[in-house]
């Protein structure tokens, strides 16, 4: 079980909750599971989502494990100049 | 991932080193191939329509009489090419800026092109197109845009991240929102509060070189694009799902590229000179002109920053709070998300809280330019920050420094820090003799501190070893900053050889598996990373042929300074094999040696940096002049040290030019008046003093070398540490980007009539 937390906006289509309790062993899990429970958050994820494990961000490594106890995090996938 | 990124504090032979770079005999004797320097047998020339009104809808468009035109091989519209995007808003919004399928939605909107057999018949032919436009209202300014008054320039926009779906359309597309802790309890607590306004207007990323483009469809479906461009894969993907094309099919190849800044990592023309190559059946080339450039592509967006901040009498900032505008051009973007997520990134913050609006303008469609978006939060942030020092009675640096973000501090983004270089940015600056120069009458001193993500990404690199023991580096990531010398370096590193025995180019995209483009100052953080783990592999393959010459167990055979050598007493008299032997044997040892990587590569570590500026401000004609500039940033580690200090040197002359003195200037009929190098002011040579540098390494714990991207945070204090200066000549605090001497005149003016 893993706490993750939403940002602002991404929180709104989630239930307006930003802390969330989830059962998942990877990224590519908890968005799964997360989509199964509020499906408003499909398009997000499919827009791009990242994801911040301690700190360090995820952009793309959907196979990353989620350490029990770990700060999970999401963000918005950004763009770069 | 299939080898371990973490970083090992390893000793280095090659990287840090300053070698010259395997481009630059070719830059400088003008051999280097850009955009427009391609060419193909039987080519046509491509030129593009564009709309004169800011906002219109075209009613239709006659191309009957420029068909007819002798020399003219083909005429497109938005017809040509068929929406193909199956619901991809952000696609959907490419293609409709590529050419305008209902509407024209800014000055310089691409409205029909041709295909001729030379520039003048072309020209002609653009002449002869008849459309028919039905002028509607337009707005371009960003806070009259957010109005709910204002003319919508797209009616089935409501806006999004409101908790309840908005009753009407509106111009502000989406609110987002970061922080954490209480800013109300936090104000609350305050005995200091500074609350300023502030606006930057949009600039361009002023890269020298124009899009230019040779695309060559052929009748059996498969196609050629040569391009400049900071993505070619991302080129052909964006290009084959316009086009319908099979992207195995379509080849992409970029050129040397004349700067791109974030302007080059999504398509413009090229899909239009696809779709001519297709029409015509022959070559076309597409070269956009200067005009061109500004008013179709890739500018920034203007802002429009709240700030306030409080703080306790001895200098704990207690609460801090944002409301940002930001511009977007006629399509949603995410520019005011990204400058609400920096703004406040440099600081340890209980409570914070930052609001994005991004806004539709009838201005060209924003694109990235260098650390997207934060340069102008940063400007209005630390101009408050500055005027709070102040108030407090705090040396600027020595308040930075009590406030500063550390590792264990939570990011006003979200996230907690890892280790990060904030800190000893600041420390760096607070004992550089630059700070302590005096400085004459009508000088000014001023500091910043600027903060950016840096990006991973998907990457493939090849690594081939030649029989007589030169190394072929192929990469997927464009150098646009010097990665082909600093990646040549990292594979000299892992091999244990000289640099000179490495040659690195830029594959195309048919040689290469996909690779992101380069943005996020992701191309020698990601591909060195790759080019670690090919070097790896290959010095697997070298150690294997080595036992195989000796037959002996590759387990005892282990790879030093370049070459094999068998470890253990009973091999003594074993000399080790170097490379170029391994290498010249390979025939007969099992084939071509080769290491091969596919990877992503996450966990790029944050970058920080502050500056110092001092300026001269003429009082009488409000001109100023930027004396001395000192770049302190944190690199984690400098692969190549004399293009990472090129990257710090580049950002701040980019910095100073949007400052001082660049803006997109509309008239009130909402066309670009300044759309040329003449009148919209870029700085050169001799505006600029040398930029000095002092580079900081602090490990990124991701990467094998500690690498963190460098090539963005240069760009995001400039605006305010030269804002810091100038108030600080002038006695005038300065809230409008660009400080040009009008504007300084004006605020001197407002500030002497009170």
């Amino acid at each position: 079980m893993v706490e993750v937390t939403l940002w602002g906006s991404l929180s709104a289509v989630a239930g307006g909750k930003a802390k969330h309790e989830i059962e998942a062993k990877d990224i590519r899990e908890l968005f799964r599971k997360l989509a199964e429970q509020y499906p408003g958050i499909e398009p997000w994820i499919d827009r791009g989502i990242a994801v911040a494990i301690d700190g360090t961000i995820y952009r793309d490594t959907w196979s990353k494990e989620l350490p029990e106890g770990a700060e999970i995090f999401l963000l918005p996938r950004l763009a770069g100049g | 991932m299939n080898f371990d990124p973490r970083f090992s504090g390893r000793k280095f032979a090659s990287v840090g080193t300053r070698p010259i770079r395997p481009d630059g005999i070719d830059k400088v004797t003008g051999r280097a191939r850009y955009g427009a320097d391609f060419n193909m047998a039987g080519q046509l020339v491509g030129r593009i329509l564009r709309s004169p009104h800011a906002h219109a809808v075209i009613k239709s468009i006659d191309t009957s009489k420029a068909e007819k035109l002798a020399g003219v091989k083909a005429v497109i519209t938005a017809k040509d090419l068929p929406d193909l995007t199956d619901g991809d808003a952000a696609m959907y919004d490419i293609l409709d800026n590529s050419m305008a399928r209902k509407k024209a939605l800014y000055d310089g909107h691409a409205v029909a092109a041709v295909a001729a057999i030379d520039a003048r018949t072309a020209r002609q032919a653009l002449k002869l197109i008849e459309v028919d436009y039905e002028v509607l209202p337009h707005i371009t300014d960003v806070d009259e845009a957010a109005h709910h008054h204002a003319p919508l320039i797209n009616d089935q926009v409501y806006t999004e991240g409101l908790e309840e779906k908005p009753a009407k359309p509106s111009n502000i597309t989406k609110r987002t929102q970061f922080g954490h802790g209480d800013v109300h309890k936090g104000f609350a607590e305050a005995d200091f509060v500074v609350e300023r306004s502030f606006k930057t207007e949009q600039t361009h990323q002023g890269y020298i070189e124009p899009h230019a483009c040779v695309a060559s469809v052929n009748a059996d479906g498969t196609a050629d694009l040569w391009v400049c461009t900071q993505g070619h894969f991302v080129y052909r993907q964006h290009c084959a799902q316009l086009l319908g094309l099979e992207a195995s099919k379509l080849r992409v190849t970029s050129s040397e590229i004349g700067g791109g800044f974030g302007g080059k990592t999504h398509v413009w023309a090229e899909p239009v000179a696809l779709a001519l190559s297709r029409k015509a059946g022959r070559p076309v080339k597409l070269v956009m002109t200067r005009d061109e450039v500004f008013r179709a592509s890739g500018p920034t967006s203007a802002t429009s920053i709240d700030v306030k901040i409080g703080a306790r009498k001895d200098g704990t900032i207690t609460a801090a709070e944002a409301t940002l505008r930001y511009s977007c051009g006629p399509y949603a973007g995410s520019w005011a998300e990204i400058g609400a997520m920096t703004a406040f990134a440099c600081y340890k913050l209980e409570n914070v809280k930052t609001v994005g609006y991004e806004v539709l303008v009838n201005r060209p469609k924003t694109a990235a330019y260098r650390a997207p978006s934060a340069p102008m939060a940063a400007f209005a942030v630390e101009s408050v920050v500055d005027e709070l020092a102040k108030e407090l009675g705090m040396d600027a640096v020595d308040f930075r420094i009590k406030n500063a973000a550390q590792e264990g501090t939570r990011s006003s983004y979200g996230p907690v820090y890892g280790p990060i270089g904030i800190g000893p940015t600041l420390e760096a600056v607070k004992n550089h003799p630059h700070m302590k120069a005096p400085l004459k009458a009508n000088q000014g001193r001023g500091m910043a501190c600027g903060f950016w993500f840096n990006f991973g990404g998907q990457t493939c690199t090849d690594l081939n070893i030649g029989m007589d023991g030169s190394v072929s580096l192929a990469v997927g990531t464009v150098d646009v900053g010097g990665s082909r010398a600093s990646l040549s370096l990292v594979a000299a590193e892992e091999l244990g050889i000289d640099y000179s025995q490495v040659k690195a180019i830029v594959a195309d995209t048919s040689s290469l598996g996909y690779n992101d483009m380069t943005d996020g100052s992701r191309g020698t953080f990601s591909s060195s990373m790759a080019t670690i783990s090919a070097a790896r592999n290959a010095i697997k393959i070298l150690r294997e042929r080595a036992a195989q010459t000796w037959d002996i167990p590759v387990e005892d055979v282990v790879w030093e300074k370049g070459h094999a050598i068998a470890k253990g007493e009973k091999y003594g008299n074993l000399s080790p094999l170097s490379l170029k032997e391994i290498a010249a044997s390979s025939g007969k040892t099992g084939g071509p040696i080769a290491g091969h990587s596919e990877l992503v590569a996450d966990g790029a570590g944050v970058s920080f940096a502050t500056h110092i500026c001092d300026v001269e401000v003429d009082p009488e004609t409000g001109s100023t002049r930027v004396i001395r500039y000192t770049v302190v940033q944190d690199a984690g580690k400098a692969v190549h040290p004399t293009y990472v200090e090129g990257q710090y040197q580049g950002g701040a002359a980019q910095g100073i030019g949007w400052a001082l003195n660049e803006e997109y200037i509309y008239g009130k009929d909402g066309r670009l008046q300044n759309a040329g190098f003449l009148d919209y002011r870029i700085p050169v040579c001799s505006d600029l003093p040398m930029i000095d540098t002092q580079i900081l390494e602090i490990p990124n714990p991701n990467h094998p070398y500690g690498v963190r991207g460098v090539g963005e945070t240069s760009i995001v204090p400039p605006l305010a540490a030269i804002a810091n200066a100038v108030s600080n000549a002038v006695g005038v605090r300065m809230t409008h980007i660009p400080m040009s001497p009008p504007r300084i005149l004006a605020a001197l003016d407002a500030e002497r009539e009170g």
